[in-house]
């Protein structure tokens, strides 16, 4: 995957080079926005709940046994916002939206439907690609914000309600509050818009790059997604370190 | 990509040399070809010859190894050189937009360049699909139609683009009979009035025949021969001869049972 990050990221810039006709393509970016909304709610809800609950059920009673109740608000907080909301909701969408994208415009690639495209000269990237990148990479931070406050009614819940822990509703989020920053939240919004371009660019390369029928379609999606997966993970750790140092 | 004037004229195009391989597989080993502006050229020939591959190369879509390939004059070098002349290709499969309903592929190339208002788009439309002999289905879905449909939807959507020179990867492989010679007279029609080339891939004898003003036989890549329709029938070549009059021998069937 690595010797493809070049043409990657050339693919990108002629992605971003076509920014200007965005506007004439705002209907395709509602209709993938609306995909995304439809796909990913529900799950992104169900995931940040039960995320953020794990979160306050490992680290409570550890806390609590040593007399730090008080800053578990804080430790949900902070790692639901810097790290599991936007990690887990770009694991989420590369799972959704990045094989379906990959499905999708793969598809096209075998069923000759792009060739078609470009005999009407009409541009695969500002036609397919440039509506679905805007999209995901507005979506995926949204998506991020509504996942942390999720998260963090999630691991409240599991404090008020979990007789090792304890911890009132009250005191929870004014540790929360005490903590977290809006760098913080501004933070991992950056880091979900990276994950965003990251899905989008992997998956469409990968669907503009099918080859050898159906079942060429198959292998493009598991490519676009575990790809998308391994980049993420490595830039985590990079963007982290690199945010950390600011 | 302005308004195109209601008179248009065709393009001639130039191939030299072109060859192409995929994987160290020679595909295309050297063709050489001249189509005259307006004119009708067919290219017949074996499954697996090369035909579709000849085509996509003259629209722009594959990079050729080696040779090169001229229309109007210019050398094409991408789809993006389109500017200097209309092409359209009806796709063996159609290729149509599965996303999109079947008036919106028809009508995708005005749409997607902003040369007609939408409700003068959505007219020209329904006026070319009637054309050929596709009434009223402007807002079905690719998926609900039959290939053959498919296949005339797809020669609509050429239309639309006024195009100066039609590549058509077997128009009518797929269509009965009768639709056969409705496409058929759309070909001889477009050469008529608009002095349109068009370049046809078949199988299709009578079709071949019915439209041809010339014909290139071709085979593993290569030209066999071109000539006069006429000239393909008379040429004592035993392979474009066997191409020519394949049938069912009942006999020979009889005697092997
Ligand atoms: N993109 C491609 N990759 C590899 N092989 C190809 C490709 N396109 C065509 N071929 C091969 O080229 C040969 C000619 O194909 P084609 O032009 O489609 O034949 P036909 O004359 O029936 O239209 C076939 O053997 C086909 O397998
Ligand atoms: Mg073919």
């Amino acid at each position: 995957m690595f010797e493809n990050l070049g043409e990657m990221l050339i693919f990108f810039w002629r992605t971003v080079k076509m920014l200007p006709q965005v506007w004439r393509q705002r209907r395709k970016v509602m209709d993938q926005l609306f995909e995304i909304g439809n796909a990913s709610l529900l799950m992104a809800c169900v995931l940040s709940l039960f995320i953020g609950g794990v979160l306050a059920l490992q680290t409570g009673p550890v806390l609590v046994d040593r007399g730090l109740s008080s800053v578990i608000g804080g430790i949900v907080g902070l790692s639901m916002c810097k790290e599991l909301a936007p990690v887990m909701m770009a694991v989420l969408i590369a799972g959704r939206i990045g094989s379906a994208m990959a499905a999708e415009i793969g598809s096209m690639q075998v069923y000759q439907e792009i060739d078609a495209l470009r005999t009407m000269n009409i541009d695969p990237i500002s036609y397919l690609v440039l509506p679905r990148l805007v999209a995901i990479s507005s979506a995926l931070p949204l998506l991020v914000i509504f996942s942390i406050l999720v998260g963090w009614i999630g691991g409240a819940l599991v404090c008020v309600y979990n007789h090792n822990i304890g911890v009132s509703f009250h005191s929870y989020f004014a540790n929360l509050r005490q903590t977290v920053e809006l760098g913080d939240f501004i933070n991992g919004l950056f880091k979900s818009w990276v994950f965003a371009v990251v899905i989008g660019i992997v998956s469409c390369h990968q669907g503009l790059l099918t080859a050898g029928g159906p079942r060429g379609i198959g292998l493009s999606v598991t490519k676009a997604v575990v790809n998308s997966l391994v980049l993420i993970l490595i830039l985590d750790y990079f963007l982290t370190r690199v945010l950390i140092s600011i | 990509m302005t308004a195109s004037s209601p008179t248009q004229y065709g393009v001639d195009v130039q191939v030299r040399g072109l060859q192409k391989s995929y994987a160290g597989q020679p595909v295309l080993q050297g063709i050489d070809l001249e189509v005259a502006a307006g004119e009708i050229f067919v290219i017949m020939g074996p499954s697996g010859s090369g035909k579709s591959v000849l085509l996509k190369h003259i629209a722009g879509l594959e990079t050729p190894d080696a040779g090169e390939i001229l229309i109007a004059g210019h050398p094409i070098k991408s789809a993006g050189s389109l500017n200097h002349y209309r092409l359209a290709m009806v796709f063996q499969s159609g290729a149509l937009l599965n996303s999109l309903s079947v008036g919106e592929n028809v009508g995708l190339y005005l749409s997607e360049h902003r040369i007609k208002p939408q409700a003068e788009i959505d007219r020209i439309v329904k006026q070319t699909l009637e054309q050929v002999g596709l009434k009223g289905i402007e807002n079905r879905n690719p998926a609900e139609i039959s290939g053959g449909m498919k296949k005339r939807v797809a020669i609509a959507r050429a239309l639309v683009t006024e195009p100066q020179l039609i590549l058509y990867d077997e128009p009518t492989s797929e269509l009965d009979p009768l639709i056969a010679v409705t496409i058929t007279e759309e070909i001889l029609r477009l050469k008529r009035q608009f002095s349109v080339t068009s370049m046809i891939v078949t199988h299709d004898r009578s079709l071949a025949f019915g439209v041809a003003d010339r014909i290139a036989m071709i085979s593993d890549g290569r030209i066999l021969f071109v000539g006069l329709p006429g000239e393909v029938k008379a040429n004592p070549n035993p392979m474009i001869q066997k191409f020519l009059t394949a049938k069912f021998d009942q006999e020979k069937e009889r005697k092997t049972i």
